[in-house]
C-alpha cells in the first residue's frame, strides 16, 4: 500500500517537473509577444511585390511586434500580392491611413511587415484594407541604384520611386 | 435437480493436431459434479493441452467441449471470461505475476473481480495462505520462494474466489510428504465442504489414490481406461498393466515417435 | 525457425508485421477505457517508463545542447552570426533534436525493458494465469504501459530540450563568449510558442505512440522462449529506431 502511493507521489513528480520545463521554454526562450494571444483582428495589405515575405512574419510598429503575416495570396485580376495581417486586439489604435512597408531586418536578415502610423481620427477594424503600401526592397534594385547614384539615399527611398533607373555601369 | 445430475464437463469427438503430431483423436470424457477426478498419462501425451481446451484457451479442430452447460469453443471473450471467473486453474508452472508479492498474487483475482473492503481481501487471502501453509510468507516476491511454495501459492490464488471447478495441473510436483499430505488435504476440504468439481492432472498414483473418486488414462489421443483409482491399479488391460507398472514396453510408447535409433546413431552402416 | 524466416522473405514479414501491429494498435484502444479501471497501474508505469528514464535523458539533453553550440558556433563565426546562437541552438533542439534524440534514447531505456518484461510475463505464462483469471492482459498489462508511454515521452522531451538550452548557454554564453542577452534576446525575439515549442510536443506525443507500440507488440507477440525474448527486444530498438526517423521526416515535410 505504502509502495504504490510512493509511487503515486513519484509520478505525480515527474508530470510537475514534465510542465515545469515545458513553462520554462514557453515563458523563457520565447518572449511574450510571440505568443499568438487568443484574439486577433485581420487587415488586407497589397503589394507589388512581397519579396521574401513569409508566412508568419512579425507586423511591427515601431520594431515592436503586434501580428503576424497570416496569408499571402497573388490577386488573379490585378496581379499583386494580397497580403493578410492578423494583428492582435490589444493593438486597435491604429490609424486607417496608415501605411504598410516590408521591411528586411539586417542585410540578410527575414523580411517583415512594418505599419507607419498615419494621422486619421478613425481606427482600423477586422477586414480593414491598408492602402498606402511599399513594397518589398529588392537588393537588385538598390545596388544598381547605388551605382548610378554613387549615394546611400537610394536605402531611404527605396524601390517604389524607380522612375531615374538607368542602366548599370552608365556612370 | 436434472441439472446437478449432468456431468459438470462432457467432452465429445475432441480431436486436435499440433504441428503434424495428433493429439487428440476422437476424445469422450465427462466430469461429474461434485467428484475429483484423475486424468493420468504419459508425458507428453497431451493432458495441459486437454485442460487448456476445457478452460477455452485452446480451441480444438472439432469436437465439443461442454462446461456448465456451455460449448467453450463457440464462446466469444466476454462468456468465456465470464465462465472463466468461475474456474479456479493451477498452471504446471505456477505463472505467479512476477510484479506482485504472495500476498498480492493470491488478491489478485479478488481485486480484479470484486469491490471488496481491503479487510475482506486481507481475511480471505490470509486464511487461503494458511491453508497451504504460507501465511507467513505473504509478503515474500515470487522470486523469493522455492519451486514447491511457488505451488501451494498458484494453489491458493486458483481456490481464492471458491469457484465451482478447480483444474489442477500437477500440484503434487515439488511437494516434501508434510506439504503434499496438506495439499491432499486442502483438496478434499474443499471438494468436501464447497462442493467444488476438481480435475487432477497427476503422475503420482499414490497421492491420487488418496483424493481421486475417479482416474482416466489418457493415451494416444483417447481415453483408454476409466475407473476408481484402486480398481485401474489392479486393472488387466494392457494399458493399465504397463502405466501403473512403469514399463517401457507396451501399447503406451515411452519414446516420442523417431526414426530408427540404430539408424540415427549411424550403426546400420549407411552413414558410416 | 530461422531458415523459414529467410524463405519466407523479409517483405512479407515485414508487411505481416505491420499489419499486425496496426491491429494491436486498435486493440489496445478498445482496451483502453477498461484498463482506466485500475488506473494506479497506469501511474506505476509512468514512474518506471518515464521517470526511471530521468537520468538518461537529462544527461544527453546537457550534453547534445553543449555539442550544438559549439558547433553551430563555428560554423555561425564563419558568416559573423554568431548572435544568432541561442535561435539556431533552440530551434535545432525544439523542433529536431528534442523529439528524435528522447525517442530514440526512450526506445533504447524504456522501451526495451518493456518489450522484455512483457515477452518473459508470456514465456512464463503470466499473460496466460491473468486470461485464466479472467483479466484481459490487453487491459490490465498493456494498455498501461502503452499510456505510460505516450505520456511520458513528451515529458522527457520537455526536460531534454530545457537541459539542452542550459548546456548550450554554458557552452555558448560562459565558454565562447557569447554576449548573455544576445543569447537570450535573439532567442527570444525568433522562437515561437506554438510553432516551435508546442509542435515539438506533438511531435514527441506522435513518437511516445509509436515506440511503445512497437515495444509492447514486440513483447506481446515474441516467442515464449529465452532466444525469442532476445531477439524482440533487438527488433524493438532497431524499428523504432527506423520508425521514428522516416515519421520524423513525413511530419516535418508535411506539419511544419
Ligand atoms: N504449441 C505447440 N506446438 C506443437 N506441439 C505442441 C505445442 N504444445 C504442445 N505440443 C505437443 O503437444 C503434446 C502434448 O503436450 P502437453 O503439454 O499437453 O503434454 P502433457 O500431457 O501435459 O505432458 P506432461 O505430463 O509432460 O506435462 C506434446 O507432445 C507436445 O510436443
Ligand atoms: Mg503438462
Amino acid at each position: 500500500m505504502t509502495q504504490r502511493r510512493s509511487y503515486a507521489v513519484g509520478t505525480g513528480l515527474f508530470i510537475l517537473l514534465g510542465f515545469a520545463a515545458l513553462a520554462y521554454l514557453a515563458t523563457q526562450t520565447t518572449s511574450v509577444a510571440n505568443y499568438r494571444q487568443g484574439d486577433s483582428y485581420t487587415v488586407k495589405a497589397r503589394f507589388g511585390n512581397v519579396g521574401q515575405l513569409k508566412l508568419r512574419a512579425p507586423v511591427k510598429i515601431a520594431g515592436v511586434r503586434i501580428g503576424s503575416v497570416s496569408s499571402v495570396q497573388l490577386e488573379p485580376d490585378k496581379l499583386d500580392a494580397l497580403v493578410t495581417l492578423s494583428i492582435d486586439k490589444r493593438y486597435h489604435d491604429i490609424p486607417d491611413d496608415s501605411s504598410a512597408v516590408i521591411f528586411t531586418s539586417g542585410l540578410l536578415g527575414d523580411q517583415y511587415v512594418g505599419i507607419q502610423p498615419g494621422g486619421s481620427p478613425e481606427m482600423l477594424k477586422d477586414g480593414d484594407e491598408l492602402v498606402l503600401t511599399q513594397s518589398a526592397l529588392q537588393l537588385e534594385d538598390l545596388i544598381g541604384k547605388f551605382l548610378v547614384n554613387g549615394s546611400g539615399d537610394a536605402s531611404k527611398k527605396p524601390a517604389a520611386n524607380a522612375q531615374d533607373h538607368k542602366p548599370a555601369g552608365g556612370s | 435437480m436434472s441439472r446437478s445430475a449432468e456431468p459438470l464437463v462432457r467432452v465429445r469427438g475432441l480431436s486436435t493436431r499440433l504441428g503434424d503430431k495428433v493429439i487428440f483423436d476422437g476424445l469422450d470424457l465427462d466430469i461429474p459434479r461434485g467428484s475429483i477426478t484423475a486424468v493420468m498419462g504419459p508425458s507428453g501425451t497431451g493432458k495441459t493441452t486437454l485442460l487448456k481446451h476445457i478452460t477455452g484457451q485452446m480451441r480444438p479442430d472439432a469436437g465439443e467441449v461442454w462446461v456448465d452447460g456451455s460449448n467453450v469453443p463457440t464462446l466469444g471473450r466476454d462468456a468465456l471470461f465470464a465462465l472463466r471467473e468461475r474456474i479456479g486453474y493451477l498452471f504446471q508452472n505456477s505463472a505467479l505475476l512476477t510484479d506482485f508479492d504472495v500476498f498480492e498474487n493470491v488478491a489478485f483475482p479478488l481485486r480484479q473481480h470484486a469491490r471488496l473492503p481491503e479487510e475482506l481481501v486481507r481475511n480471505i487471502v490470509l486464511t487461503k495462505l494458511q491453508a497451504v501453509g504460507l501465511r507467513g510468507a505473504a509478503r515474500l516476491m515470487p522470486s523469493e520462494l522455492s519451486g514447491g511454495m511457488a505451488r501451494r501459492v498458484a494453489l491458493a490464488r486458483a481456490i481464492v474466489f471458491d469457484p465451482m471447478l478447480i483444474l489442477y495441473d500437477e500440484p503434487f510436483v515439488g511437494l516434501d510428504p508434510i506439504a503434499l499430505n496438506q495439499v491432499l488435504k486442502l483438496i478434499r476440504t474443499l471438494n468436501q465442504t464447497l462442493g467444488i468439481t476438481s480435475i487432477l492432472v497427476a503422475h503420482e498414483l499414490s497421492a491420487v489414490r488418496r483424493v481421486a473418486d475417479r482416474v482416466h488414462l489418457l493415451a494416444n489421443g483417447k481415453i483408454v481406461a476409466a475407473g476408481a483409482p484402486d480398481e485401474l491399479a489392479r486393472g488387466e488391460s494392457d494399458w493399465t498393466k504397463q502405466f501403473f507398472g512403469g514399463e517401457a514396453d507396451g501399447p503406451v510408447p515411452f519414446h516420442y515417435p523417431a526414426g530408427d535409433y540404430a539408424h540415427d546413431l549411424g550403426f546400420d552402416g549407411s552413414a558410416a | 525457425m530461422n531458415a523459414r524466416f529467410l524463405r519466407d522473405g523479409y517483405v512479407t514479414d515485414a508487411l505481416a508485421q505491420i499489419g499486425a501491429a496496426g491491429l494491436f494498435f486498435f486493440t489496445i484502444l478498445g482496451a483502453v477505457p477498461k484498463s482506466l479501471r485500475h488506473f494506479r497501474e497506469t501511474v506505476r508505469q509512468i514512474w518506471f517508463v518515464g521517470a526511471m528514464s530521468l537520468v538518461i535523458i537529462m544527461t544527453c539533453g546537457l550534453f547534445v545542447g553543449m555539442v550544438l553550440a559549439l558547433q553551430l558556433y563555428h560554423t555561425l563565426s564563419i558568416f559573423g552570426g554568431t548572435a544568432a546562437l541561442g535561435t539556431v541552438v533552440a530551434l535545432s533542439l525544439f523542433r529536431e533534436l528534442g523529439p528524435v534524440v528522447t525517442a530514440l534514447l526512450f526506445a533504447g531505456r524504456a522501451g526495451t525493458s518493456i518489450t522484455a518484461e512483457i515477452g518473459l510475463m508470456r514465456a512464463t505464462d503470466q499473460l496466460a494465469a491473468m486470461e485464466m483469471m479472467a483479466v484481459d492482459p490487453v487491459a490490465y498489462v498493456v494498455a498501461p504501459r502503452f499510456l505510460a508511454g505516450v505520456i511520458a515521452m513528451p515529458i522527457l522531451a520537455c526536460v531534454f530540450n530545457a537541459l539542452g538550452i542550459f548546456g548550450g548557454h554554458l557552452v555558448g554564453v560562459t565558454w565562447l563568449g557569447v554576449d548573455n542577452g544576445t543569447f537570450w534576446g535573439n532567442m527570444t525575439a525568433n522562437v515561437e510558442v506554438w510553432a516551435d515549442v508546442i509542435n515539438g510536443v506533438w511531435k514527441s506525443l506522435a513518437f511516445g505512440a509509436v515506440v511503445t507500440l512497437i515495444a509492447v507488440f514486440q513483447g506481446y507477440t515474441t516467442p515464449p522462449t529465452s532466444e525469442g525474448v532476445a531477439y524482440a527486444t533487438t527488433r524493438t530498438v532497431v524499428f523504432s529506431s527506423i520508425v521514428v526517423l522516416a515519421l520524423d521526416f513525413v511530419l516535418t515535410a508535411f506539419l511544419m
